[in-house]
């Protein structure tokens, strides 16, 4: 086994290969499936904490304050002790609630973004499932997350909650739309919906500077509807909390609260690695064709740090313009999607259809 | 045997549903309660339910002398607290006719115009995070620290006061008052371009405020809406204009009236109140008089026997006090007509008919102090 930080490709095959040589198929498959899960589920939870982490001391650094600085070095474990908090918190019921619905609400939520981390490149070879439609599958594994947000909201018997899920349905169906069809014009670019076959083909230079301006349109589409789908940033209506004091989540305490929080932040994780994996190259590194010497050093810095610093350039981005903007009204949020979001996509995939179509792309 | 009363059946609408913003809710700014009437998301009447926070002080006052009402003022509008002392000394010098040193009016007038500026400041915190923009919030309190902290080299306390006595004031101001007021001057001129590059020329901010929640002249009149809320209908109220008092005839400065009075207005009348005030404060702030920092006055104060009022133009608009004597000590009854009861009373009248978020907003653009809606 030769094991390079460059490519996962070979030590991956010898894990297979091994637990094939020693095990029936079945039970090595089984282990398989096990291995992947954990794997994802510990960097799901390390990811999430380090995100919160992020949020606040980023946060903070706008708004002239110092941040969590207390538990370990720069604070560095407050999301921790806050987790082992929200942890041992009582789970509060509510009279009248659905308790069905209300206590696998955060559930759906939480495995919906799950499944959509699955799908995602972090590196030559080290990718859950490679699906030749991955692109489709992220898209429709992260609206399933809406059902969870609706059923939140409806099952917990409050007029906030509702008001809150309303508006969060009625703002995520109109910004899947978006998210779609700015992908769509890189499909049209890249001529795959597989995730390795987009990254594979961004290795003479990323799409954002392949496809001309249409290209850099759908990528600023694709920033906006994205912030909007996971609720975040000037979009977060359905938890505005001068509105509605927390909206859908209003009546969720304890762990349930803290599913909700860390779907939120994996959901910003997801979104960003799917910018950066479509737009920015994922793990591929910067490449300029003809400079073969600077490709060269490029290449020296491992495939997952380039997939992580482009992930988080990105999340940075979304918490710049969280904590810099106002809360748009319901009207205004609609009326941006459809009115000016919308249109001007589909010119855009026209115009990126007719680039393609003359081979006028790099 | 008993007749069968049919009890008119309301006639309410299928649709419309009521919630309760407050008595706990993030944008009353306190223990107030809105019964919201909603049709989806647009509001269809409210009512406002105060009382939460009712302590008696118009009755408290009957028992107390003057100079303990004074530390009762500073409880209502807490965020105009030297205002609202200043009301309630400057009656009780009229009821004595006392007439108070050049340097105590100097004072007054500036430390009035500080504590504008900080009440304004912390508005515009607060209207920032009503409309969604927490860094507002921050950036406010920043530089809010920097009058308090004025205040309490001077004053020896940060919020409630209690710093102007009937005839004077309760200390000298502190050596470096005068410096330290001109390098806060200095300071926020800067600062208040940053607010305006946050907050004021934001798109979205734009959009939310222009045109919603409008209040003609008329209906501002009519309800008493007055301070930077009614001045944005056009209603010229500015007590300090009208009606001087203090060293404010002294002084030059422009009585900002606005003209669509919507929210964008009542936020605008404010921004630009902060820049007047300190033009007032740079005034005055170098011609402050040498003297007595208080009149000589008795120990015991009794108001001869009438009826006696004295309006000031406080942060949120024109406070009233009213004092019936009888000759004692304390006064026989006293009414304070607060400037946030009427600018809240417009509330049903100017949301209806918007969204909920707007109601947050024209909420925080009227900026109601609680404590002092109650008192």
């Amino acid at each position: 086994m030769n094991f390079s930080i460059y490519d996962f490709t070979s030590f991956t095959q010898w894990i297979d290969k091994f637990l094939y040589d020693n095990l029936p198929a079945f039970w090595a498959i089984a282990v398989e499936m096990t291995l992947i899960g954990l794997v994802i589920l510990v960097f799901y939870a390390l990811v999430g904490l380090f995100l919160v982490y992020a949020e606040r001391k980023v946060c903070a650094f706008m708004q002239n304050r110092v941040g969590p600085n207390r538990v370990g070095p720069f604070g560095f474990f407050q999301t921790i002790a806050d987790f082992v908090k929200l942890m041992m918190k009582e789970l509060v019921y509510i009279k009248n609630a659905d308790k069905l619905l209300f206590n696998i609400a955060p559930f759906i939520i939480i495995i919906a973004s799950f499944m959509a981390i699955a799908a995602i490149p972090f590196a030559k070879g080290l990718h859950a499932i490679d699906f030749d439609i991955g692109v489709l599958y992220v898209i429709a594994v992260s609206s399933l997350g809406v059902v969870g947000i609706l059923l939140a909201g409806w099952s917990s018997n409050n007029k906030y909650s509702l008001i809150g899920a309303m508006r969060s349905g009625a703002q995520i169906v109109s910004y899947e739309l978006s998210v779609g069809l700015s992908l769509v014009t890189i499909i049209i670019l890249a001529g795959t919906m597989q995730f390795s076959a987009i990254v594979e083909g961004q290795a003479n230079g990323w799409f954002i500077f392949k496809g001309h301006i249409p290209a850099f349109i759908a990528f600023i589409i694709f920033l906006i509807s994205s912030t909007a789908e996971t609720n975040r940033g000037p979009f977060d209506l359905a938890e505005a909390e001068s509105e509605l004091t927390a909206g859908f989540h209003t009546e969720y305490s304890g762990i349930k609260f803290a599913f909700f929080f860390l779907a939120e932040y994996m959901n910003m994780f997801i979104v960003a690695s799917i910018a950066a994996t479509v737009f920015l190259g994922g793990w591929m590194p910067f490449h300029v064709s003809g400079w073969a010497g600077f490709n060269h050093i490029m290449d020296f810095i491992p495939p997952f740090v380039w997939y992580i610093g482009k992930t988080f350039f990105i999340i940075w981005i979304m918490m710049w313009f969280k904590w810099t903007f106002p809360r748009l009204r319901i009207d205004q949020l609609l009326t941006l999607e459809w009115k000016y979001l919308l249109p001007i996509n589909l010119v855009n995939i026209l115009i990126m259809a007719f680039i393609v179509l003359m081979g006028w792309h790099f | 045997m008993k007749e069968v009363i049919h009890l008119p059946v309301q006639n309410v609408e299928e649709e419309e549903y009521h919630i309760n913003m407050g008595p706990q809710h993030p944008s009353t700014h306190g223990v107030l309660r809105l019964v919201v009437s909603l049709q989806g998301e647009i509001v269809k009447s409210l009512k406002p339910h105060c009382g939460y926070i009712h302590r008696g002080i118009e009755k408290m006052c009957e028992k107390d002398t003057y100079p303990q009402i004074i530390h009762l003022t500073d409880r209502m509008d807490y965020l105009s607290a030297h205002i609202n002392n200043h009301a309630v000394c400057m009656l009780v010098e009229k009821a004595l006719e006392v007439e108070v040193p050049e340097r105590v009016k100097y004072i007054r007038t500036i430390v009035d115009e500080l504590n504008r500026i900080a009440s304004h400041q912390l508005w515009w915190c607060s209207f920032g995070m009503d409309m969604g923009g927490l860094t507002c919030f921050f950036y406010g309190l920043r530089d809010r620290e920097k009058i308090l902290d004025i205040f309490e080299e001077s004053f020896g306390s940060r919020l409630l006061h209690s710093y102007y006595t009937p005839g004077g004031l309760m200390m000298d101001i502190h050596p470096d008052f005068q410096k330290n007021v001109k390098a806060f001057i200095k300071y926020f001129r800067k600062k208040i371009k940053d607010y305006d590059e946050l907050l004021t020329g934001n798109i979205i901010m734009q959009l939310r405020t222009q045109g919603i929640g409008i209040l003609s002249k008329e209906d501002a009149i009519s309800y008493g809406v007055t301070g930077p809320s009614g001045r944005a209908s056009g209603f010229a109220c500015d007590v300090r204009k009208h009606h001087p008092y203090g060293v404010y005839d002294k002084a030059d400065f422009k009585e900002i009236l606005g003209t669509k009075g919507d929210t964008f207005e009542r936020y605008m009348m404010r921004m630009d109140e902060m820049l007047e005030s300190m033009k007032i404060i740079e005034q005055l702030i170098d011609n402050i008089p040498a003297g007595d920092h208080t009149a000589k006055m008795k120990a015991v104060l009794k108001l001869p026997a009438g009826e006696y009022f004295q309006r000031v133009e406080a942060a949120r608009g024109e406070l009233g006090v009213y004092v019936v004597s009888d000759g004692n000590k304390s006064p026989y009854r006293m009414k304070f007509r607060s400037p946030n009861f009427s600018n809240l009373s417009v509330l049903d009248h100017i949301s209806r008919g918007c969204k909920i978020a707007d109601l947050v907003a024209i909420g925080a653009s009227l900026d109601y102090v609680i404590p002092d809606i109650d008192r």
